[in-house]
């Protein structure tokens, strides 16, 4: 029992670990809290259901969510959000803009598709495999995987590429980077299609776990996944990907053992501790307050 | 667009005529208020004006978080729902009257603010908001699970009626408008009172620069947690006016919905003003009446109201620079040098001396 | 007893060494700058004294009393009040009301007092308010007190600054870089309202790049290249001291020989 749901908690961990990603970078990108982010996720799941609903398969309407997806991440950083820059507007502007963004695209799913929980294939599902005791759906391993790949991608695309270098040299310090000769305005594009790219593939991930999609899904995945970022400490990749895990994992045995009613509560819980004990997070520095 | 803010600029110079310190400016207003009732004479609109009066108490109070210490919060749902279920678990299970559960469901509301307010408000503001929307999410899942007091999804019904003097507050007999109006005057005032002092000129400090306001002297969070303190318990005395008017709650009355639109209210209205909350309520509550072919895009019209103010005109309708000089107080001599005046202002000027 | 005594103070940022062991001796009713080239530890000191940075070693005894430990805000009432390399003024205030910041922590009166207008509030409002504009006429900002701060012209900006924090009802006055950005009249000006406020009792610590400020208003002069303090004493000394023109004031020689 307590092996299963450490296995249950992981393949769900894995999944908030790549929405937290989505917070993550942008936050050490813009010092912003994207508050759209679980609503980008909801429309990445809804993208996906409508390709597959016609038939593309899996994959193709995995890769098109994708697509639709980062390009709206793109769109809301366009529309929304860099006038406010170009304005120099307080930061609170821009986080109730993320507030609003949010609403209207969880709105807009609702005209759209309908409030309603509608079905999505289970993905990946070739039955379970049984080690022990502990039986282990041919799904969990699928997302589990799939996330495991995309988070080595996410870290090797930072870490190594040319594009990623840029990307951290933007989040040390924006003019600097800039008078270095970096397209600042290319590095916020590209990581907001990064989020929506990983959002889109979490949305659609889940959707095939649970085999549900509703356009409210983003608002208690995008709270567990923020959760899960400050607990990793926040703008830190790897400390998202634990702090997912442990999240994940802490829900798993919440649901088990509190019974559902209050599963979802586990995330709130666990912030409001970080928040008291340590506002950094498990891997996060303390800042360095500019004068 | 930047005509729209124009015109905006125009609103609130008119607005700005109306002076309530002018006596018969007041008294005329106080009469319109009064009258009200009797002049539209029909209890569908008299509702929507209530309802006008219950978001602006909200208002008020999120605008005190968000738009005088600049923090935003999301939960304000939360607070108005601890008043509604506290004052009608109260009233239903033990008979107390309404003018009793009312404050202590207005005081449960600032515990739980304050509780919430602690360990958040010491960070950066984006954690605020991102706690208070979780907080709105668990008192929702208290609400639905808790079923021995709540009665869980299916809600509370037969609320009493307020009741003074044995006598029944009702639509029909306006009683409840008047309450109405009362709890708005009321929160008014209060609000009123802490923005003209050094409360709140610490709150708009922490706003504008919160470790310049730090360098002055002002503990940052103590200011923070009582906007908050205060904000939560208005919201929850509203709450109660609420469920006691409507007489039926259940957890899907207070959702993040509700949230939103308080805080469009306050972005509309303008953040940093108390006028701006009754226009910006006025606004957004009774335009789903008024524009019945929106209806359904109701939440997306709050949202693009909250993208749209904040990309052309983030001070909001009324809110901004006002053209007015500052208003010093009753006795305060700006030309020191020509004064002949009382003992009380040398001794003023003696205590300036010292500092100078 | 020395008036501010700072002792062995240092800052690491990581392995980064900002302020090494600098020691300072203020004594009452002096002008002291301190000065060096850019990224010396000058705004990082001023930050300890202030307490927005803890230390990493040392310690500050004001008035014979350590304020290492203490938080920003009883900093500001053990009465150190600063102002900022880059102005940070109540933008959306009016100028008044910026220096009614100021006097937050002694404009005496509760939550009780204001919310039933009794007559300590209004008695203590009126005073405040009275002070604020004296405070503003003697800094020549009185006619524009109704203004918004941000609608202000840069000098005036940096004046407010000061009368803000003379507001704090401080006896050190830690002033970074007042002059930056002025005009030769403004700076004059500004020498002249500096020198007034050491007569009327104030001590002053000041950071500023003008040598011809510094060298006109200071009585003493700290020097700190790297973290490190180089030099002290008096201005004269201070002119002709080898180490001093050669990491700060030689550097326009260098480029010279070039």
């Amino acid at each position: 029992m307590i092996l299963q749901q450490l296995i249950n908690g992981l393949a769900l961990g894995m999944v908030y670990a790549l929405i937290a990603v989505g917070y993550s970078l942008v936050f050490g990108i813009l010092r912003l809290v994207n508050f759209s982010h679980g609503s980008v996720y909801a429309f990445g799941a809804h993208i996906a259901m409508v390709f597959v609903g016609m038939q593309f398969g899996i994959i193709p309407a995995l890769i098109l969510s994708i697509i639709f997806t980062g390009v709206l991440g793109i769109a809301i950083d366009k529309i929304a959000l860099a006038p406010l820059r170009a304005k120099k507007s307080k930061a609170i502007a821009a986080l109730i803009t993320t507030i609003g963004v949010s609403y209207i695209i969880q709105n807009l799913l609702m005209i759209v598709f309908g409030s309603q929980t509608k079905f999505f294939p289970k993905l990946f599902d070739y039955g379970n495999v049984h080690i022990g005791g502990v039986s282990i759906s041919t799904t969990q391993l699928f997302i589990f995987g799939v996330s495991l790949a995309l988070l080595l991608l996410l870290t090797f695309i930072i870490r190594k590429t040319k594009i990623g270098l840029a990307m951290r040299a933007v989040e040390q310090n924006p003019k600097a980077a800039n008078l270095m000769g970096i397209d600042v305005d290319f590095v916020i594009t590209f990581t907001f299609f990064l989020g929506g790219a990983s959002a889109a593939i979490a949305g659609t991930l889940i959707s095939g776990y649970y085999q549900v999609v509703y356009p409210t899904m983003g608002f208690l995945a995008g709270l567990k996944a923020f959760s899960a970022a400050v607990l990793g400490g926040i703008g830190i990749l790897h400390g998202s990907i634990v702090g997912g895990l442990i999240v994940g994992v802490s829900e798993s045995y919440a649901a088990a053992f509190l019974g559902g009613g209050y599963r979802d509560a586990v995330a709130f819980v666990i912030l409001i501790i970080v928040l008291l004990v340590k506002p950094t997070g498990l891997f996060g520095k303390k800042g360095v307050v500019k004068v | 667009m930047e005509k729209i803010s124009l015109q905006f600029d125009r609103i609130k110079e008119k607005m700005n005529f109306i002076k309530p310190n002018k006596k018969r400016d007041f008294l005329l207003l106080a009469t319109l208020i009064l009258a009200l009732p009797y002049i539209i004479n029909s209890q569908y609109l008299l509702r929507i004006v209530i309802m006008i009066g219950v978001y602006s108490i909200l208002a008020l109070s999120l605008g005190l978080v968000t738009g005088y210490a600049g923090q935003v919060s999301l939960g304000h749902a939360a607070f108005y729902a601890i008043g509604a279920y506290f004052s009608a678990v109260l009233s239903v299970n033990f008979g107390i009257s309404f003018f009793i559960t009312a404050p202590i469901a207005a005081i449960a509301a600032a515990i739980c603010g304050l509780l919430l307010g602690l360990p958040t408000l010491r960070l950066s503001g984006t954690y605020l908001a991102i706690t208070t929307l979780g907080f709105c999410e668990v008192v929702r899942m208290v609400l639905l699970n808790w079923e021995k007091v709540t009665n869980g999804p299916l809600g509370i019904n037969r609320i009493p009626r307020p009741s003074l003097l044995g006598f029944d507050l009702t639509l029909a007999n306006n009683g409840m408008y008047y309450l109405m109006v009362f709890f708005l005057v009321f929160t008014t005032v209060v609000m009123l009172a802490i923005v003209r002092s050094k409360i709140g000129r610490a709150m708009m400090a922490i706003r504008e620069d919160e470790l310049a306001a730090t360098m002055m002297g002002i503990k940052t969070t103590t200011y923070k947690v009582i906007a908050f303190v205060v904000s939560a318990f208005f919201s929850g005395l509203a709450g109660a006016f609420y469920a006691h008017m409507i007489r039926f709650i259940d957890p899907n009355t207070f959702t993040f919905d509700t949230s939103i639109m308080i805080l469009s209210i306050v972005i509309l209205g303008g953040m940093g003003t108390i006028k701006g909350m009754f226009l910006g309520a006025a606004i957004l509550v009774s335009f789903p009446e008024v524009l019945r072919f929106l209806q359904e895009y109701r939440f997306v019209v709050y949202g693009m109201v909250l993208v749209l103010m904040m990309r052309f005109r983030p001070q909001g309708i009324l809110g901004g620079q006002k053209k007015t000089a500052y208003k010093l107080p009753k006795g305060v001599i700006v030309d020191i040098n020509s004064n002949n005046s009382s003992i009380e202002v040398r001794e003023a000027m003696n205590t300036v001396e010292e500092v100078i | 007893m020395t008036f501010l005594e700072v002792k062995d103070v240092s800052k690491h940022f990581g392995g980064l060494v900002a302020v090494d062991k600098v020691s300072l001796e203020i004594n009452e009713g002096e002008i002291v700058s301190i000065i060096g080239p850019n990224g010396a530890g000058k705004t990082t000191l001023f930050n300890m004294l202030t307490g927005v940075y803890a230390l990493t070693e040392g310690e500050i005894i004001f008035e014979g009393k350590p304020i290492h430990n203490l938080v920003p805000q009883e900093i500001v009432k053990a009465g150190l009040a600063r102002t900022f390399q880059n102005i940070r003024l109540f933008a959306d205030m009016r100028v008044i009301e910026n220096v009614l910041v100021g006097m937050h922590t002694n404009t005496e009166y509760n939550f009780f007092d204001l919310l039933f207008r009794t007559k300590r509030f209004r008695n203590q409002e009126i005073e405040k308010h009275q002070v604020a504009i004296a405070i503003l006429d003697s800094i020549g900002l009185k006619e524009k007190m109704h203004n918004y701060a941000t609608n202000l012209p840069y000098g005036d900006q940096r004046r407010l600054e000061i009368a803000r924090a003379i507001s704090t009802n401080a006896k050190i006055l830690l002033l970074d870089e007042p002059a930056a950005g002025m005009n030769p009249q403004e700076s004059e000006d500004l020498l002249c309202f500096i020198k007034s406020l050491r007569d009327k009792g104030y001590t002053i610590i000041l950071i500023e790049h003008d040598m011809n400020v510094v060298m006109n208003i200071s009585d003493r002069i700290y020097v700190i290249d790297h973290g490190k303090k180089i030099a002290e004493g008096l201005p004269v000394d201070i002119a002709s001291n080898k180490r001093v023109i050669e990491a700060y004031l030689g550097r326009s020689e260098q480029s010279c020989s070039q």
